[in-house]
């Protein structure tokens, strides 16, 4: 497996990251000498065994419902870029 | 009293020998005067500082003190600490106040500790050598031209270097056991869900979890004891009962069985870790314990694993970051999707960016089973290389790392080279059991070796136990740089 300068800018794209094509020049060297790397695991026989999401496989708790959270909106959107009226201001989506 | 055991400080309060003001400023006052050359803190607040130590002044004058009441601690700069900048050691957090508490700050705040700032680290605690920070690399207090390990490095040097008496880090690959050993500390990374991840800036959320860092294994029993515990707000808590960690400390070491995994006693590690662990080893069997060997024939894929696992949570985790509710916002942007392009762009560093990127291409359409699904798979296997070494062993041990830390920059351009470094940590976290770091040595340039424990789940009690005994038959972790402050 190995990127190609294309292959990098769809991903910085899919990950919503703007890139320089100088950044996607060396990403790409960075990332096909991980990926490398990672190739390893492709040689494992891994038949028959359950992936592991959680080390002490546990389940997801629930919890009843009902309201727990106070409202501290001011003090959320104190550390906001751009904030009015108690919304979140964001440039225009809808014309 | 900068070299004091928490134990000592805290009798030392008690008895009103030193006010929590006056221990608190006589740290404030090193770290004034070292942090320009370590840069190991971000942020230092003298007056927040005092504030809280005077607060705790008054609960002890008023015979109300918490147990660990007036000490001073540093938080690493993942922990959300209200009216405290937390950077995460990223520009994209760069001006980020927390609007709240980590679940591990209010426990430490409950148990009487007094902040005494927040430490540098790898931007997003993805690094191995402090070297990612947007806020400059951290300096090993043992030899300013060499790395302090990461991406705890900067509560490593912090502790190492005296400017605090012990403080939190976390570990996903080895975060707090690797700068332990490379800055000759003590350092314990608990079973995964021990501690909570309320608060604290996640990174890969299945292998994150929080510890201390702190001069000897009491230390960290008496840490880790106020920091545990179940917590609600953190969906992979788990509810057990609280421990007493120092309950066990004392028992003697006879006819403890220590595993010895081949694979971590190859050709990787270098002669003079090698010889350090070796004579620690020695130590153990005079003290009546015996060594096994042991095999953990899958640990090699623990790395390539890793790398797949961890910046695949990554990606997840950092999608949050979008410059609209907190953090950083790109100047100049021409519509939406652009905004969040030029913010992410230029909030995160390259590593992050980096592992961004692994992590949308293991996830993606038609990669996701040859990826994420195989990764977890071995992730298995390697968990169950441990459930049959522990049939034969109390507890493992071997290498913290392969060698002692590097030069500056050695290893930043590689990022390969620098993932190895944590070759003999990362099995743990992808195993979710308990590990340590305590200091067993010096190798080559006088820099410390570290000796890792790793205990199965829950033996945090058992793995302080056999850290302690050691360390009241020798006098490595009480070592501290030469002063150049």
């Amino acid at each position: 497996m190995s990127l190609s300068i294309e292959q990098v800018e769809r991903l910085a794209h899919l990950a919503r990251i703007e890139i320089s094509p100088a950044e996607a020049e060396l990403s790409r060297d960075q990332l096909n000498g991980i990926f490398v790397l990672i190739e390893q695991l492709q040689a494992v026989d891994t038949r028959n065994i359950e992936p592991m999401a959680h080390a002490v496989d546990a389940v997801q708790r629930l919890r009843e419902d009902v309201v727990t959270e106070t409202d501290r909106r001011e003090a959320f959107q104190a550390v906001a870029p751009e904030v009015e009226s108690g919304l979140y201001l964001v440039p225009r989506v809808v014309e | 009293m900068i070299n004091g055991s928490l134990k000592t400080l805290s009798e030392a309060l008690a008895k009103k020998k030193i006010s929590s003001a006056e221990l608190s400023t006589l740290f404030l006052d090193r770290m004034a005067r070292a942090n320009p050359a370590l840069n190991a803190f971000i942020s230092i607040d003298r007056e927040k500082t005092l504030a809280q130590a005077r607060q705790a002044d008054l609960r002890i004058a008023a015979g109300q003190a918490a147990p660990l009441e007036g000490i001073p601690l540093a938080h690493k700069d993942i922990f959300c600490t209200e009216g405290w900048l937390t950077t995460c050691g990223s520009r994209m957090l760069a001006n980020f106040v927390s609007p709240y508490d980590a679940h591990v700050v209010s426990r430490m705040k409950a148990a009487g500790l007094v902040t005494l700032g927040k430490t540098n680290m790898d931007e997003f605690a993805m690094g191995s050598s402090n070297e990612t920070s947007f806020f400059g690399p951290v300096k090993n207090p043992w030899d300013t031209s060499r790395v302090p390990g990461g991406s705890s490095g900067g509560a490593a040097a912090a502790v190492a270097a005296r400017l605090a008496p012990a403080a939190t880090g976390t570990d996903t690959g080895g975060s707090i056991r690797q700068p332990a050993a490379l800055c000759g500390l003590t350092g314990l990374k608990p079973t995964y869900g021990v501690v909570s991840r309320y608060g604290m800036i996640a990174f890969a959320s299945s292998l994150d979890q929080g510890g201390p860092m702190a001069k000897s294994a009491e230390d960290c029993a008496l840490l880790l004891s106020a920091m545990s515990g179940f917590d609600a707000r953190d969906s992979t808590s788990l509810d057990r009962p609280p421990e007493d960690y120092c309950r066990e400390l004392e028992k003697p070491l006879a006819g403890l069985k220590i595993g010895l995994p081949k694979e971590f006693f190859g050709e990787g590690m270098a002669a003079d870790v090698r010889s350090a662990v070796e004579e620690a080893l020695a130590e153990y069997r005079r003290a009546g314990a015996v060594t096994v060997e042991v095999s953990l024939p899958n640990s090699g894929l623990s790395v390539p694993a890793y790398y797949v696992i961890a910046p695949a949570e990554a990606s997840s985790n950092l999608s949050r970051f979008d410059g609209v509710r907190y953090g950083y916002r790109a100047p100049e942007y021409t519509d939406l999707a652009d905004m969040y392009c030029k913010s992410r762009g230029q909030g995160f560093g390259a590593e992050v960016k980096r592992r961004i990127l692994i992590g949308a291409y293991v996830l993606s359409h038609g990669y996701y089973d040859a990826y994420y699904l195989q990764a977890q798979k071995i992730r298995r296997l390697i968990a169950n290389d441990f459930a049959l070494a522990f049939r034969h062993c109390d507890i493992i041990m071997g290498p913290t790392t392969p060698s002692v830390a590097f030069a500056v920059g050695a290893k930043s351009n590689n990022p390969v080279e620098m993932y190895l470094s944590d070759i003999y940590t990362i099995a743990v976290n992808l195993a979710g059991l308990p590990g340590m770091s305590i200091p067993c040595g010096f190798g080559e340039g006088k820099m410390p070796v570290g000796l890792q424990l790793i205990g199965n789940y829950f033996e945090e009690a058992r793995m302080l136990n056999v850290a302690h005994r050691y360390q009241l038959a020798t006098d490595w972790h009480m070592r501290m740089p030469e002063e150049t402050i």
